[in-house]
């Protein structure tokens, strides 16, 4: 197992010279430069003087300048915020985004799994059409329409929670929520596949046969092997969730990474875009790593397959 | 479900009879094409009216049968901050259909709005889902036939486009293609926008269909039917048109399905961003967004709010039932796939 890992993290790690390489590329191709973005309108003498003083008028200097930078986990300056580095940027913003996100990943699983359960065994009930509808409509809405939603019933009406921000407990459910609702309804669909899958297995009718318990047969037997799909579905969507949603950020007001990975888009900002790009490919790899692992775990059959 | 007795010589047929008796999916697809006859039967009149403002009203009316918000006297009241005669601002105005749904800040008829919104959301989740099957589709299929070296590092570089940060890539592509395709439409900046938009989106989603169809194609080269036809002496073009294009258009067409409703999202959130169509072209997305804004200034508005989004979830739900309609027509076998 441990030589496995060893060359899952050796795979990783030209996985993310791959993306940093081709990212670079785009950057690069991508018409326009953070020097001449919107209100900034910068005579021609300060813009050349800060492309030498960055090393950015010679691509293949910038390009091993940044990387080896990067290799000593120092990102160098964020364009878009003048006297941030990408670096205090990233550590202000991405251990907001990470709790939120484990968060919201946590109450999808703990909510989505028991509904996607509870709706395979009880198939065709009310209760099956009623999370039916709930989760296409999770699935349905943009998460600036639930956000709001729920911002005007708790925040406005009731007064139950603050309005935005960040940094004291009241702060978290709103946000968190509206989050987790498109991974909760797509966990439930999830469950709720892997279960009707299971259920009809001629070794669920052993179990059933040899007198195990219904709640045995269920969570023993049958969610073991519905779970795998949503595992392997839940590395992906732990990524996205923990390097943040510029939307719920947006709708909360909260200090999070995603804003940034949008700013640094739509201003060209070479430093910003690769350093959130190797953040969120970094924390992809390791948590498919994991998940990886887990499976290896859970079902004994994959193990050589690592 | 039983493949039907009286089964015809056509697969297509039988898939459609299978389709036709999903009940969700049915309604689904009567629903999605009522829709999309309303808006284009009503296109002349719709695009005359969603550019016709009334700036010299002004006024936010609500739908014809409930009470309307006069915004003139509703902010004089909320001047004087005081709920009752914010109420009392309150009256009710109507005339004719275009104010049937009520009307926007900029005297806009919401009615007129949503229709040609609903038809440019559609055909964006339509033409991004034709982008994403043309590359995913070409890619899958070629690393799958090139096998051996080639295939491993095509599909490597799909791997490695799939941990890219999916909103950073489209807004990179946005902004990568649009000075090239207005140059190219020649100024015409509000149709360039909808076209780098399905480009941008159909430019990221393609990933997943490259597996799929690799996945196919790999699979149906070790069929007995293949070798046969080879043995044959059919050549590889004859093979790839009669044998194998006919046995991706079942997963190709469910994956596509998968991808409109998705793109219609995208387009949502890019639209909430602001880099989505441009105004005043609508969409159910922009229409959504607007309507957000609306809304945080007074929740009075809420028909701006409620009804975009309610327009955008019959459209999903119609496009979800149709997709898992489609799985179990087209693709019998995986029946127990099934979403819903």
């Amino acid at each position: 197992m441990i030589a496995l890992i060893a060359r899952r993290i050796i795979q990783g790690v030209m996985t993310l010279a791959c993306i940093y390489t081709l990212t670079f590329l785009m950057v690069i191709t991508v018409p326009g430069n953070p020097f001449r973005q919107s209100e900034r309108n910068m005579p021609p003498e300060a813009e050349r003087a800060l492309r030498v003083r960055y090393n950015m008028d010679n691509n293949w200097a910038y390009f091993v300048q940044f990387l080896s930078g990067a290799v000593r986990l120092d990102f160098g300056p964020a364009f878009t915020y003048s006297d941030w580095t990408c670096n205090q940027i990233i550590a202000q913003a991405f251990p907001v985004s990470a709790m939120l996100g484990f968060l919201a990943i946590l109450l999808a699983v703990l909510i989505g799994i028991p509904v996607g359960v509870i709706s395979a065994l009880k198939r065709n009930s009310w209760f099956d059409f009623t999370t039916l509808g709930l989760v296409l409509i999770g699935i349905s809405l943009p998460t600036f329409v639930t956000g709001a939603g729920l911002l005007i019933v708790f925040a406005v009406y009731l007064q139950a929670a603050p309005v935005g921000g960040w940094g004291t407990l009241a702060h978290l459910p709103l946000p968190v929520v509206t989050l987790a609702l498109p991974f909760m309804a797509y966990i439930a669909r999830l469950t709720r596949v892997g279960m009707l899958d299971v259920l009809s297995a001629d070794f669920i009718r052993t179990a059933r046969a040899k007198g195990a318990s219904q709640r045995v047969v269920v969570w023993r037997h049958a969610f073991k092997v519905a779970f795998l799909p949503v595992l392997s579905y839940l590395g992906p969507a732990t990524a996205q969730a923990m390097t943040g949603s510029f939307v719920v950020e947006k709708v909360f007001a909260v200090p999070g990474l995603g804003q940034h990975f949008v700013n640094a888009a739509l201003n060209l900002d070479p430093g910003l875009i690769m350093s959130s790009v190797l953040v969120f490919a970094t924390l992809l790899i390791l948590l498919n790593l994991v998940v990886d692992v887990l499976y290896a775990l859970i079902d004994p059959r994959i193990s050589g397959a690592l | 479900m039983a493949v039907s007795a009286r089964s015809s010589r056509w697969p297509t047929r039988d898939a459609w009879r299978r389709f036709a008796r999903n009940k969700a999916a049915r309604i689904g697809l009567i629903v999605l094409l009522l829709l999309a006859a309303a808006s284009v039967v009503t296109l002349p009149l719709s695009i005359r009216w969603y550019d016709l403002q009334q700036l010299d009203t002004a006024v936010r009316h609500g739908p014809a049968s409930s009470p309307v918000v006069d915004q003139q006297r509703y902010l004089e009241a909320l001047e004087r901050s005081s709920a009752g005669k914010v109420a009392k601002a309150i009256a009710p105005v109507g005339h004719g259909a275009a104010s049937w749904l009520g009307h926007d800040d900029l005297g806009r008829s919401l009615l007129y709005r949503l229709l040609p919104g609903f038809l440019v959301s559609l055909s964006i989740g339509l033409a991004a889902a034709m982008v994403a099957v043309i590359i995913g589709a070409t890619w899958g299929a070629l690393a799958a036939l090139a096998g051996g070296r080639i295939d491993a590092l095509m599909m490597r570089i799909v791997d490695v486009l799939y941990s890219l940060p999916y909103i950073l890539m489209v807004i990179l592509l946005k902004i990568a293609l649009t000075r090239p395709l207005a140059e190219l439409l020649g100024g015409r900046t509000k149709y360039a926008d909808i076209v780098v938009l399905f480009l941008a989106i159909g430019g990221v989603s393609w990933l997943t269909m490259a597996r799929v169809v690799r996945g196919q194609v790999l699979s149906l080269r070790e069929q007995p039917f293949i070798e046969a036809a080879r043995a044959a002496g059919a050549g590889w073009w004859y093979i790839l048109r009669r044998h194998l294009a006919p046995n991706l258009v079942g997963p190709a067409t469910v994956y596509a399905t998968l991808v409109i409703p998705q793109a219609i999202l995208q387009e949502s959130f890019l639209s909430f961003l602001g880099i989505g169509v441009q105004q005043p072209v609508p969409s159910l997305g922009r229409l959504a967004a607007d309507g957000v804004q609306a809304v945080n200034t007074f929740v009075g508005f809420w028909w701006l709010l409620v009804l975009p989004c309610g327009v955008l979830v019959v459209a999903l739900f119609s496009l979800n039932f149709i997709g898992d309609g489609l799985r179990d027509a087209l693709d019998p076998k995986s029946q127990a796939a099934t979403l819903v």
